[in-house]
């Protein structure tokens, strides 16, 4: 049955750390965990802006950032590749089928979900600890820092979230990385070419292999949660 | 504040895990380019060359027999980007890519004409086939008359799988209907703008008709329940031209490397290289540049 071989598959990728394979591993790492620590690096600041805001005054903004979060990536793909075209505005800059220009795919895809998260998170802390703080002769700097770490398992459960939505998507980085091989080929893209060539077997080896290495991020993740609790 | 704030570590440790990733990213990357330079026998690092092309040559595994020669003789590194004619062809007029390898020999004269592409040359052909269930309700089994067998299709309102998707497959479907005189309208007529292994996996499931061609059909074969019911058609000729758009229009392009492969692909050596691939026994694609 296709799904034992995929998973007999999968076993020999792993076993034989299939060059490829690797190779197809650290770019979804790398195109994913930039995106998802740029994305992070804009959205915590701004969600935990947006949370302490005044819910009244930021209403329409939280929901742009709602319709947002449900972004199609093939849309986003689309946009990039028109920016990025040499016909486009920045063409000039090469950056086409680059893992460049997935990453800024990625970045805009997670960045509305980073910062929803963050701000839901800071809200639902926000009242009584702001109290506190201000009481307490607290600058506007400092509570915020305050409710960050207060909120902070909320937001690193926002960056996951983040991060499993850019290592699960395939149509903007095949939109604008054009999955070529040994260059910006990932884990999802290569799913779909072997699906695409027939290679059922082989698909879902690879999409055992993704799922498991998404098992160890969230480990790891959930350590560093765990870490934080104490 | 206190720095062994346990929250701050974790932080730390977070940035750490992934700053490691990114570094064990770029190693990953380097491997692939020391094991590059390991079979390239020249000092150049080769020259990056873009081939926006159609699933059918890339997914039949085709240009993967005939452009490791083509890299290791001329010393450029090709990188293929495989999408449906239509994507391609868009590709292509946008300056994105350096040369393409298309089928829908009709649309490209045109836009030859229109100046969007040169030195466009026919590289080789295959053909289309129409396939179905074994069992055949419609009984177009045998028939060499494509629109005719659509036309029955037509009336039986038996299930049809299209494309949908302006590839050159689609192209050659809508040419078919065109000739049949029919409109294909209703439940019956699938437009699902998907790749042709997904939509032969589609008709199959349903056990319905559709136009393909005949490499991927036999790359798929195995896991299909499909059969070829008409074959044999002048109209179902399939015909694969390589092109570079226009290096005026966009001097970005690498016209040079565009131009290498394409005499590659129209040379002997690379006419025979197509010839002698083979997929399950049968040969794929037929060369005939002139």
């Amino acid at each position: 049955m296709v799904i034992w071989d995929g998973l007999s598959q999968a076993f020999s990728l792993i076993i034989t750390r299939d060059p490829a394979m690797m190779q197809i591993i650290w770019m979804s790492l790398l195109v994913s965990g930039v995106s998802v620590l740029l994305a992070s690096a804009a959205g915590i600041p701004l969600g935990t802006w947006l949370g302490l805001a005044p819910a009244h005054r930021v209403r329409w903004l939280a929901q742009i950032l709602y319709t947002l979060m449900g972004l199609p990536p093939v849309l986003v793909g689309l946009f990039v590749y028109l920016l990025l075209s040499s016909a486009g505005p920045f063409g000039v800059l090469n950056l086409l089928f680059s893992p460049t220009a997935m990453i800024l795919a990625q970045t805009i895809l997670a960045l509305p979900i980073v910062t929803g998260l963050t701000m839901i998170a800071v809200r639902s802390k926000d009242r009584e600890i702001r109290d506190t703080a201000v009481s307490l002769g607290a600058s506007a700097w400092q509570v915020a820092l305050t409710i960050i770490r207060e909120a902070r398992l909320a937001i690193t459960g926002a960056v996951v979230t983040g991060l499993g939505r850019l290592m699960a998507e395939v149509g903007a980085v095949m939109m604008v990385g054009g999955n070529i091989e040994g260059k910006t080929r990932v884990m999802t893209s290569a799913i779909v070419l072997e699906t695409r060539r027939g290679n059922f077997e082989m698909a879902i080896g690879l999409g055992i292999v993704l799922l498991a290495l998404a098992f160890i991020i969230n480990s790891v993740l959930y350590r560093i949660q765990g870490v934080g609790r104490h | 504040m206190k720095t062994t704030n346990p929250w701050v570590r974790g932080w730390r440790l977070t940035v750490l895990v992934l700053l490691v990733l990114i570094v064990a990213a770029g190693c990953g990357q380097g491997g692939t380019l020391t094991s590059g330079g390991q079979d390239g026998t020249s000092q150049e690092p080769p020259q990056e060359l873009k081939l926006a092309t159609t699933t059918s040559t890339y997914d039949s595994g085709l240009l993967d027999e005939i452009l490791p020669v083509f890299e290791e003789k001329y010393n450029y590194r090709v990188s293929v980007l495989s999408m449906g004619t239509g994507a391609a062809l868009e590709v292509g007029k946008r300056g994105d890519a350096d040369v393409l390898l298309v089928h829908a020999k009709d649309k490209e004269r045109q836009l030859v004409q229109e100046g969007f592409f040169v030195d466009r040359q026919d590289v080789m052909y295959n053909d289309f086939v129409v396939v179905g269930p074994t069992d055949d309700p419609v009984g177009i089994k045998g028939s060499a008359d494509a629109a005719a067998a659509f036309q029955q299709v037509a009336e039986k309102e038996a299930v049809f799988v299209s494309r949908g998707d302006d590839s050159g497959t689609h192209s050659k479907e809508k040419s078919i209907w065109k000739k049949a005189g029919t409109n294909p309208q209703g439940n019956w007529y699938q437009s699902v703008g998907q790749g042709m292994g997904d939509v032969l996996r589609m008709t199959s499931e349903q056990q319905g008709y559709t136009l393909t061609d005949r490499g991927t059909y036999i790359a798929l074969r195995d896991k299909l329940n499909l059969v070829v019911l008409v074959e044999g058609d002048q109209a179902l000729f399939n015909q694969y031209g390589i092109m570079v758009p226009n290096p005026e229009k966009n001097p970005h392009i690498n016209y040079d490397g565009a131009t290498a492969l394409i005499q590659f692909f129209v040379s002997d050596e690379g006419q025979q290289l197509i010839a002698g691939f083979k997929q399950h026994g049968e040969q794929l694609f037929y060369p005939n540049a002139q």
